[in-house]
């Protein structure tokens, strides 16, 4: 417990904007083929640095087969809510749930990143028998605990039961128990987030543990059997209080971006692929009215190319669908970031009229037809995926591995790990830069990063920029 | 934490009287002050609601919603005490028991610093009950009883002579009072914070502001309630 709130909680998304730039950034690193631990590498950012764009520690866990996929803090800028009153906590440990496994990892960023160290292992058991959930994925710090949504319900291939969220404490990491109250009609799960001082939370769905843990199930997804719902609740109640159909050839609605802003009752999600054109799309969701709304406001066509550049997969369509796998939205709601990891390409698109994306900037690099090389020449195998952006919003970061079993399906070829920098132009536009450019251990694929002291998908507001 | 040291005179007769009220008043005062300052008991609250709204109107809103729950649970601590005021031979024990309460409350504070997160559950909407919850719960309105017990004895609401009736009607419009003069000056240091920082300072000062208050608050109810303990036992002899 501290006397005062860590220096990395910001009241506003401005004052988080305004403070010090980050120095390490946090990346996740999976063994594709499960030979060898999951671990998490330390990268320095710091520019001038001697070590500049270098792993500099790397964390190697004591199992292996967990398959690391997303992370997160146990605490954030949420803990100034005003209804919490108590913002005595660090920002600290990073809360890392093996997808395949269902462990949770905690590791121990103090006293200095480059010593980071395990901190308590939550064995699977523990988060079967406390939530009947399995495959936790994605992480928020809540003012009132550790969130984390999970992808499989009970039983050994995750289906008895549908998936959920569930509540850690972010002291003690106790698993507290199920989220939900009342979850409507609510049977898939993937990305989740929320607007706290507008009370409410907004879900999406991927698919069950079946159609992904061994690679994506073409089948299923022709006949429209993969997600393609939001869900809204009511955050305090636990209740489901409203679901959207996309449309069911609008599969697998993935990344949920919430305007930072909590006085902006809007958000975005990403849609992977449209059965119907291969098409990827995003969708703005907004709230009017006490109604939550969602349409489909821009979309990102699929590239024809010759069937010998393409995997088996997708030698019958003779096209490169985009695959929209993550989007990440600047700390000032102005940006949004759209990685099209299947053509090979990060697309920046000016959301400052919500329902009206403009298309403002776009790097290509990798890609499955295009395979653009890193402007240093090195090649980035794969495409642009899980993408953050720094909190000042001028350097965008990403990686190139989506699942295990996806990548070897979309990228037979192998996807060593890379992770990649951008700089953003003062008005919008994109360059890769040059320098920056991380090669991982051979035999690890790389997946979400995230920064020192919070960046744009960890923090949460309750006050507004003024 | 000075509340206690105020309620010193409490119980010294005649000649002191007239002061020991004057002590216990300031005391009552910078109680509320202290509860006011307090982040915990919620000003953050009010400059959030003026911000998300865009209007002052919508923190001074909020203030009312703060007041009217701490009130709430000052009348709901104070209250049952002001009943048993009227079993007037039993009034020693009364105040002997409401000491080591204020005292054993503040020691589980000490002990139990985990800090009830269930409050943040509490729908932003429902801003009277999350007042009042937090009252409870961090025993604001606890550290009121030996003020009010103080009081009640500096102006012989507690002398047996009185009919039980009058005594009743006495002692509730003492707790009455001491509610309102407590939350009144809440909610003025609470609402002046609130302002200022929606109106001058700026959203920085939140964090800024923000010290960890829980072992001095816990120390607080502590002296209060032994000193409210060593002078009950001193003029007991």
């Amino acid at each position: 417990m501290t006397m005062r709130p860590d220096p990395t909680f910001h009241a506003s998304p401005k004052l988080a904007m305004e403070a010090p730039a980050e120095n390490f950034a946090y990346t996740l690193l999976l063994s594709p083929d499960f030979s060898k631990p999951d671990a998490l590498a330390v990268i320095d950012v710091k520019p001038g640095s001697p070590t500049y764009s270098q792993i500099v520690h790397t964390v190697t866990m004591p199992n292996k087969g967990d398959e690391f996929h997303h992370f997160g803090w146990n605490a954030c800028s949420s803990a100034l809510s005003p209804l919490a009153g108590h913002a005595f906590i660090e920002r600290r440990y990073l809360i890392i749930p093996g997808l395949r496994s269902s462990r949770i990892y905690i590791i121990d960023t103090k006293p200095d990143p480059t010593k980071a160290k395990i901190h308590k292992i939550i064995e699977p058991e523990e988060v079967f028998k406390k939530t009947g959930y399995s495959r936790p994925h994605t992480i928020h710090c809540g003012p009132d605990g550790i969130y984390v949504s999970t992808l499989g319900g009970g039983g050994k291939d995750g289906t008895n039961g549908p998936p959920g969220v569930f509540i850690m404490d972010c002291e003690t990491f106790e698993v507290l128990g199920r989220w939900e109250i009342d979850r409507g009609p609510q049977t898939l799960h993937y990305d989740f987030w929320w607007n706290l001082p507008r009370d409410y939370m907004v879900t999406s769905e991927w698919a069950l543990p079946p159609q992904f843990e061994n690679g994506i199930v073409p089948e299923d997804l022709l006949a429209n059997k993969y997600g393609h719902r939001l869900h809204f609740w009511d955050l305090r109640a636990r209740r489901n209080v409203q679901t959207i159909d996309l449309g069911a050839n609008h599969q697998m609605a993935l990344e949920v971006r919430p305007a930072h802003d909590p006085v902006r009752e809007y958000g975005f999600v990403g849609v992977v692929v449209d059965t119907t054109n291969l098409e990827a799309s995003i969708w703005t969701w907004w709230r009017d009215g006490g109604k939550f709304h969602a349409e489909k406001t821009a979309t990102i066509p699929p590239e024809p190319a010759p069937k010998e550049k393409l995997p088996p997969l997708l030698q019958g369509f003779g096209a490169v669908p985009p695959l929209v796998t993550d989007i990440d939205l600047s700390m000032d709601d102005r940006f949004l970031y759209v990685s099209c990891w299947g053509t090979g390409e990060m697309r920046q698109y000016d959301v400052s009229d919500p329902r009206k994306p403009q298309h403002a900037g776009s790097v290509h690099i990798g890609g499955i037809a295009r395979r653009t090389p890193h402007p240093n020449g090195k090649a980035f195998a794969a495409g642009p995926q899980m993408v953050e952006i720094s909190r000042d919003g001028k350097r965008v970061y990403w990686t190139n591995s989506l699942y295990s079993t996806w990548d070897d399906q979309f990228y037979p070829d192998g996807v060593p790990g890379a992770e990649v920098m951008a700089n953003v132009g003062r008005n919008g536009g994109l360059e890769l830069d040059k320098d920056y450019f991380v090669s991982f251990p051979d035999g690890y694929r790389a997946h979400q990063i995230r920064l020192e002291g919070g960046d744009c998908s960890t923090d949460s507001f309750c006050y507004p920029s003024v | 934490m000075f509340d206690g040291l105020l309620l010193l005179p409490v119980g010294l007769d005649g000649m002191y009287a007239s002061q020991t009220l004057g002590w216990l008043w300031l005391a009552l005062v910078a109680s509320g002050l202290y509860h006011g300052v307090n982040p915990g008991m919620g000003w953050p609250l009010a400059v959030s609601a003026g911000l998300m709204d865009k209007s002052p109107r919508a923190l001074f809103r909020a203030l009312w919603a703060l007041a009217a729950g701490h009130l709430l649970a000052t009348l709901l601590v104070l209250l049952p005490f002001a009943f048993l005021l009227v079993l007037a031979q039993w009034q020693r024990p009364i105040q002997l028991v409401a000491s080591l309460v204020v005292i054993g409350f503040g020691v589980y504070r000490l002990i139990d610093r985990r800090h009830p997160r269930a409050l943040a559950r509490i729908p932003p909407t429902q801003l009277v009950l999350w007042s009042f919850a937090v009252a409870i719960a961090h025993g604001a309105a606890l550290m009121l009883v030996p003020i009010y017990l103080g009081l009640c004895q500096a102006f012989e609401l507690d002398a047996g002579h009185k009919a039980a009736g009058a005594l009743m009607k006495a002692s509730v419009g003492m707790a009455v009072l001491v509610s309102l003069v407590h939350v009144a000056a809440m909610v003025s240091a609470g609402g002046c914070l609130a302002w200022l920082v929606y109106r001058y300072l700026g959203l920085k000062f939140v964090s800024r502001s923000w010290f960890n208050l829980d072992v001095v608050w816990a120390i607080s109810l502590v002296l209060v309630g032994a000193v409210a303990l060593a002078f009950n036992l001193a003029s007991w002899r």
